[in-house]
Formats: C-alpha cells, sequence, structure tokens
C-alpha cells in the first residue's frame, strides 16, 4: 500500500472542501467545508509519517485539531450573533463590510 | 489485493462520499451527518495507518464534540426554516467546479509526482518504514515527544484554547448587553 494512494485521496477530499466553499453560501456549510480539508491535511500528514516511520506527523495533526477546535468555537459563536442581528447566515446577504 | 487496499478503498470511497454529501444536500443538517460519516472513516484510515490514537482523537474531538457543537448551532437557530440558503447556480457554480478540477488535478500530479525519485515514495516504502523501526509509533512515543521536544508547541495550544473560551464569552456577552 504506497503513499501515493493515501496522498491522493486526501487532495481529492481538500478538493471536494474547496469546492464546498466556492459554491455554498450557507456560512454553516462552509465551516463544515473548512473541516474537511483540515482533515485531509491531517491524512496526508499521518501517511507520510507512517511512510517515513516518525511520529513528528502525528503530533502535527494534534495541533491541527486543536486549532480547529477553537476556530469552530468562535466561529460558531460568530455565525450565532450574526444571525441575531442579521436574522440570516447567507455570506452574500451579510455583506456590510463591502467596500 | 492485501486486505488492508480492500479496507482503504471501502474507507476512501465512503470518505469522498461523505464529503460529497456534505456540499450537495440542502439541508445543514444532512450535511453535518455526512461529514461524521467522512469523520469516522478518516478513523478508519488513521488505523490503517497505524495511528490508533490519532483515530481515537479524531472519534472524539471531531465526531463527538466539533460535530455536536454544528448540530446544536444548526438546531438553535432553526436553519431549517430558511430555503433560500442554497448552493450558487448556473455559471458561476460551473467555474467553481471546473476551478475545483484543476485543483484536484494538481493535487494528484503534486501526489504521483513528489516523490517518485525518493525513497519515501517507492511502492513498498511504508512496508520497509514498517519494517526499519523496530517498533512502529506507538502512543507512548507520541506523548514522549510531545512533552519533551513539542512542549513550547503544546503549551500554546493550550493558550490558544483559553483564547478562544474568552472570545467566545466576550462575543455572547456584548449580545447580552446590547439586548438588555
Amino acid at each position: 500500500m504506497s503513499l501515493e494512494y493515501y496522498l491522493i485521496l486526501s487532495a481529492l477530499l481538500f478538493t471536494i472542501g474547496v469546492i464546498g466553499v466556492l459554491i455554498r453560501r450557507n456560512a454553516i456549510i462552509i465551516f463544515m467545508c473548512i473541516e474537511l480539508m483540515l482533515n485531509a491535511a491531517n491524512l496526508a500528514f499521518v501517511a507520510i509519517s507512517r511512510s517515513l516511520g516518525d511520529a513528528d506527523g502525528q503530533l502535527f495533526v494534534f495541533f491541527v485539531m486543536a486549532v480547529a477546535a477553537a476556530e469552530v468555537a468562535i466561529g460558531l459563536a460568530i455565525i450565532v450573533s450574526v444571525f441575531k442581528h442579521r436574522e440570516t447566515i447567507n455570506v452574500d446577504e451579510v455583506n456590510s463590510l463591502k467596500g | 489485493m492485501t486486505a488492508e487496499m480492500i479496507l482503504f478503498f471501502i474507507f476512501g470511497a465512503v470518505s469522498l462520499i461523505g464529503a460529497i454529501s456534505v456540499i450537495s444536500f440542502r439541508h445543514p443538517i444532512y450535511s453535518a451527518l455526512s461529514l461524521i460519516v467522512t469523520f469516522f472513516s478518516q478513523a478508519g484510515l488513521f488505523v490503517l495507518l497505524g495511528a490508533h490514537f490519532v483515530a481515537a482523537v479524531q472519534v472524539i474531538v471531531y465526531a463527538g464534540a466539533i460535530m455536536v457543537l454544528f448540530l446544536f448551532v444548526i438546531m438553535l437557530l432553526n436553519l431549517g426554516t430558511l430555503s433560500a440558503q442554497g448552493a450558487l447556480t448556473g455559471k458561476l457554480k460551473g467555474v467553481a467546479v471546473v476551478l475545483g478540477i484543476l485543483l484536484a488535478a494538481q493535487g494528484i500530479f503534486i501526489a504521483v509526482n513528489a516523490f517518485t525519485d525518493t525513497e519515501v515514495g517507492s511502492a513498498d516504502a511504508m512496508e520497509r518504514a514498517t519494517a526499519r523501526v523496530t517498533n512502529p509509533i506507538e502512543t507512548s512515543d507520541i506523548g514522549e515527544l510531545l512533552f519533551t521536544e513539542y512542549l513550547l508547541p503544546f503549551e500554546v495550544t493550550s493558550l490558544i484554547l483559553l483564547a478562544a473560551l474568552i472570545g467566545v464569552i466576550v462575543l455572547v456577552k456584548r449580545d447580552n448587553q446590547t439586548e438588555s
């Protein structure tokens, strides 16, 4: 089982996340797609860690997970407060900062 | 076709189908449930790679804590009643999908070519790596590294979580003041 299969799967999952961010307008689904991309990166980390026989890659996964958890907590709090003020979480309608 | 390969293709296919479902369902609840499927199959892939502790943390943190947070917010905001929050349509969607396919092609190209001439990428590198390391990566190795070489990043991680905690409290508190 070579490294390439895992890296290709990781690239495909990352791309699906990118397409999701591009085509969906719902802020919560955009957040889920960001999680998907972080997970794809984790998969590449673990696969390369295994291939090198080195535990460092797995440690980076824990740091990525901690950052993802913090990001989700903050992001969802922002989404909730935006929803309270605007009654929508469609990212096209939340455009107060548009120049 | 070894057992590992069959399991890889099963878990890989399930995680890809789950990921595609995340971006194609209209209702956020269905997307969240598909995301849980993807996270679980990725935990399976981590087990295949011998990273048992990462797999356990994946299930506990991602499929557990983070998805509960997502489902909680979706249900709190009652988003099912808001209909006009689907995907882009028409030309823009086509452009996005074409760009995405180009990105996927780039990623696959890199994955196939980046390691071809190196020792890491040769077909049986993983078997040899497993054989070379007398004992494969175990949870105790991870713990040892985490509290010696990576102690500073570990402590900084706790600061990040503290900052997130305080940030969330501030965000929620400000809302209470404006309402009252």
